[in-house]
């Protein structure tokens, strides 16, 4: 009922929202004016330092770019599989 | 000494040749003398918006190839003695003119023109760089969408890279109930992402497509929403201090029951 009422007088639940966070994701991009080429480059780097040390789900890693005021942040989202063993040791 | 202004958008589609003919009317129709200088060679419009299609003798390529004098290209519009139209050529494209030629273009017109408005082509190539070249000040049009605002971010950037400081922006098509429903972003939202000051906000509005179809301008139209937008802009533009209409079509009904209900 209440999910009705806000949707009646139309609050944070409209498109618009969706429409604001893509566009300052795309800009952030494009601001920075890094290429998707030395990203994807970036991710397979970072694939290859962190499988040294853990075993990780490489289809669903996720590398991006955020900002929050005036900083801009890289994200990296990597799901972790396991422990390698010998991590370290050599 | 007139002021030389390009208004421009990287988007394609989103008003600005009417933001161009609606300004030079508005000024003209305020007394002023102005020139504007169609630079979208190729696929040239701003003659059928402002309805000089059919006067057409010579055209800017003809201009800066020395073929006619300036003054011989020169439309003068159907209402206003002191509105001129520099039409592009429709059959060449954006490198029969350049950057130098554009600023000796500008630099003459500006010694008989109060205001020289550069209605630019959309996309960020030599078109663009041409229609930038002569002008002292910018203003972005936008529309309230996704694509039209990152395009205006990226033209903004490249207005500031080439010494064009402080562009204004229009926001062009707003629909108040859309942005009410929470479906629309709003012009706080716009202003926020692109930090830039407001030239004005236009609603969408059927006129346009009326006054447009007629090709008159709906600056002239003392009844509508965007006519009157429009004057408010062409007031800024003058120095004026104008408060932004307030769009909000919202009952007092609706309102007060938001407010009793914790929402408003």
């Amino acid at each position: 009922m209440l999910e009705f009422i806000t949707k009646l007088f139309g609050r944070d639940n409209g498109s618009k929202n969706v429409a604001k966070e893509r566009l300052r994701l795309v800009l952030v991009h494009d601001r920075a004016s890094i290429s998707p080429q030395m990203l994807e480059s970036l991710k397979l780097d970072l694939i290859q330092v962190i499988s040294n040390y853990m075993i990780i789900d490489e289809a669903n890693l996720e590398v991006n770019l955020d900002s929050s005021g005036s900083t801009v942040a890289l994200v990296a989202n990597i799901p972790v599989k396991g422990m390698k063993r010998n991590a370290g040791d050599a | 000494m007139g002021e030389v202004i390009v208004v421009t958008s990287g988007k394609g589609g989103v008003g600005k040749t009417t933001s161009t003919a609606n300004m030079g009317t508005g000024l003209a129709a305020m007394g002023y003398k102005v020139a504007l200088i169609d630079t979208d060679i190729g696929l040239r419009n701003l003659d059928v918006v402002l309805g000089l299609e059919n006067r057409i003798v010579f055209d800017i390529v003809d201009v800066v190839n020395g073929n006619c004098r300036l003054r011989q290209a020169l439309i003068k519009d159907k209402r206003f003695d002191g509105l001129h139209l520099l039409p592009a050529a429709q059959t060449k494209d954006k490198t029969a003119v350049t950057p130098d030629q554009m600023r000796d273009l500008c630099a003459e017109l500006k010694n008989e023109f109060d205001y020289v408005i550069i209605d630019c082509p959309a996309g960020i190539e030599q078109g663009f760089r041409n229609a930038i070249a002569g002008a002292e000040k910018a203003v972005v049009v936008t529309t309230p969408e996704v694509s039209a605002v990152r395009d205006a971010d990226r033209i903004i950037g490249l207005l500031e890279a080439a010494e064009l400081r402080e562009p204004k922006l229009i926001i062009n098509r707003l629909r108040p109930k859309m942005v009410k429903q929470g479906d629309m972003m709003g012009i706080d939202d716009i202003i926020d992402i692109l930090a830039v000051d407001l030239l004005g906000i236009i609603p969408e509005d059927e006129m346009i497509v009326i006054t447009t179809n007629r090709g008159e301008a709906v600056v002239l139209d003392q009844h509508s929403r965007s006519g009157q937008a429009y004057r408010n802009i062409v007031r800024r533009i003058l120095g004026e201090e104008v408060p932004i209409i307030n769009l909000d079509e919202s009952t007092g009904f609706f309102k007060k029951i938001k407010k009793i209900i914790g929402l408003g």
